[in-house]
């Protein structure tokens, strides 16, 4: 059986592992190359890592750390933040990472899903997404909005809509990251998980607001999702994987016990 | 060392740093001398079926690929590589293949929007058959997948593992005496997959 997968998330500045609450106050974690060892030993499925500084302050990805990853960690890993055009994706991909994900890139420039997906592969391709809750309307009929830069600019588009089309355009997979519970730890963002879920035929992962085993077991089960992003849960030592996956075992959740 | 065939079906990044890390050395090629000197051989790939066999004809690589199978020379396909190798594949409305393994490759069908196509992530792999790629891998062990089709094996003396998803049972590993061929990515399967590369590394004698 196909198991749900714990994803560790990395956000990286200057080279250092950060968390923040709402994409703010962040805190220096350690060094990324080491937590990513720590994590994958530890039974994590799956790392992604976002270079939060590279589009913020314009500077390129750090191609070396992607490197320095894929020698030292042998599950796949996915990077986002920063990805500027196709040469970028070409540049991580061939470092080593599994997958690139595409954020308020590919809300301004769509095609940009369509080209990578037809270069590497869909399963190269994943669609990040920041969506806020609304009021519903004929404007936003799921009652969600897309924004960009992490929450700071609306879109107008609205979340299940948009998933539909990345999915169409070629994306491989979907990142639901709920701004509104990012950081908290008061729980994932479980109704639009499910509502795309549902409704995409590629596979949806559910970030931001997962801090308790409960909240992993919901989103798994009632909210749907293929795979949950992880990070002040593990991040600040409260919970290790081993512990999550035992309890998301004992709740009947097909998890990978093995590693 | 280990020898990988590129064929321009995508990124060997992973497949040469999984290798190195437990201490082969690797030569990527596309040239046919090569394959054919080459003491163990790799051929990986994801994409798309058509695609893999255009590129191989185009590079004139199936018939060194054909001959060192013949010789012996131990071969572990990967993913496209493994589908490759059987007789045809469902893919862009159907693609003739190697016929090195016998069967087919299918697309995995299913009416449940929560089941998925492509399978991507971690997945059991049920051991039917002794061999030695899975020496020291507990069964039922779970490697990392990302396919929509499956290879369906028609003989089940060349089905070595197999996995379960959407509507079918498939054969997620197959070979014959130095052949070898997997479905899932043990490059990207943490510590176990590492050690069935280290298996296949170590690999020289036919079963």
């Amino acid at each position: 059986m196909l198991t749900k997968r714990i994803i560790p998330c990395l956000d990286v500045r200057n080279r250092k592992v950060t968390k923040g609450v709402k994409f703010q106050n962040n805190v220096e974690l350690g060094d990324p190359v080491e937590m990513a060892v720590a994590y994958s030993d530890g039974g994590c499925d799956e790392l992604v890592f976002y270079d939060i500084t590279a589009s913020a302050e314009e500077r390129p990805i750090d191609i070396d750390m992607v490197r320095q990853v894929a020698k030292a960690v042998h599950i796949p890993f996915a990077v986002g933040g920063g990805i500027k055009n196709i040469e970028d994706m070409r540049q991580v991909l061939l470092a080593g990472a599994e997958k690139v994900s595409v954020n308020s890139l590919a809300v301004q420039n769509p095609d940009i899903i369509a080209k990578g997906a037809k270069l590497f592969g869909s399963q190269c391709i994943v669609l990040g997404m920041d969506p806020v809750q609304v009021e519903k309307s004929d404007k936003f009929p799921s009652g969600y909005e897309i924004t960009i830069q992490g929450f700071r600019t609306r879109t107008g588009l609205d979340a299940l809509e948009w998933a539909k089309r990345a999915e169409g355009l070629g994306a491989g997979e979907i990142v639901v990251n709920s701004v509104d519970a990012d950081g908290t730890q008061a729980g994932f963002e479980i109704n639009l998980t499910r509502l795309i879920a549902e409704n995409v035929g590629i596979p949806v992962v559910a970030s931001g607001g997962g801090g308790t085993y409960q909240h992993l077991i919901d989103v798994f089960t009632e909210g749907k999702a293929d795979a949950a992003i992880i990070a002040s849960m593990i991040h600040t030592g409260k919970f290790t994987i081993k512990q999550i996956k035992d309890k998301l075992t004992a709740a009947g959740i097909p998890i990978r016990r093995k590693w | 060392m280990i020898t990988i065939i590129d064929y321009k079906a995508g990124n060997l990044t992973s497949v040469k740093l999984a290798f190195e890390s437990i201490g082969q050395k690797v030569k990527i090629t596309d040239e046919p001398k090569e394959i054919l000197q080459a003491e163990k051989i790799v051929f990986p790939g994801v994409g798309a079926a058509k695609a893999a066999m255009d590129s191989l004809k185009s590079l004139n690589l199936i018939e060194p690929i054909r001959k060192v199978i013949a010789d012996g020379v131990p071969f572990l396909g990967i993913c496209i590589g493994m589908q490759v190798l059987f007789e045809s594949s469902e893919e862009d409305g159907g693609t003739e293949c190697l016929g090195i393994l016998p069967g087919s490759v299918k697309k995995f069908k299913t009416s449940d929007k929560i089941c998925k196509i492509p399978q991507i992530g971690w997945n059991a792999v049920k051991i039917t058959r002794k061999h030695p790629i899975f020496d020291g891998i507990e069964d039922e062990s779970e490697f990392y997948f990302v396919h929509s089709y499956y290879p369906a094996c028609s003989d089940k003396n060349n089905i070595i593992g197999q996995t379960e998803y959407a509507d079918a049972v498939f054969a997620s590993a197959a070979g014959n005496k130095f052949l070898a061929a997997v479905q899932f990515h043990p490059e990207r399967s943490g510590r176990i997959g590492l050690k069935l590369l280290e298996n296949f590394s170590n690999w020289d004698e036919g079963c």
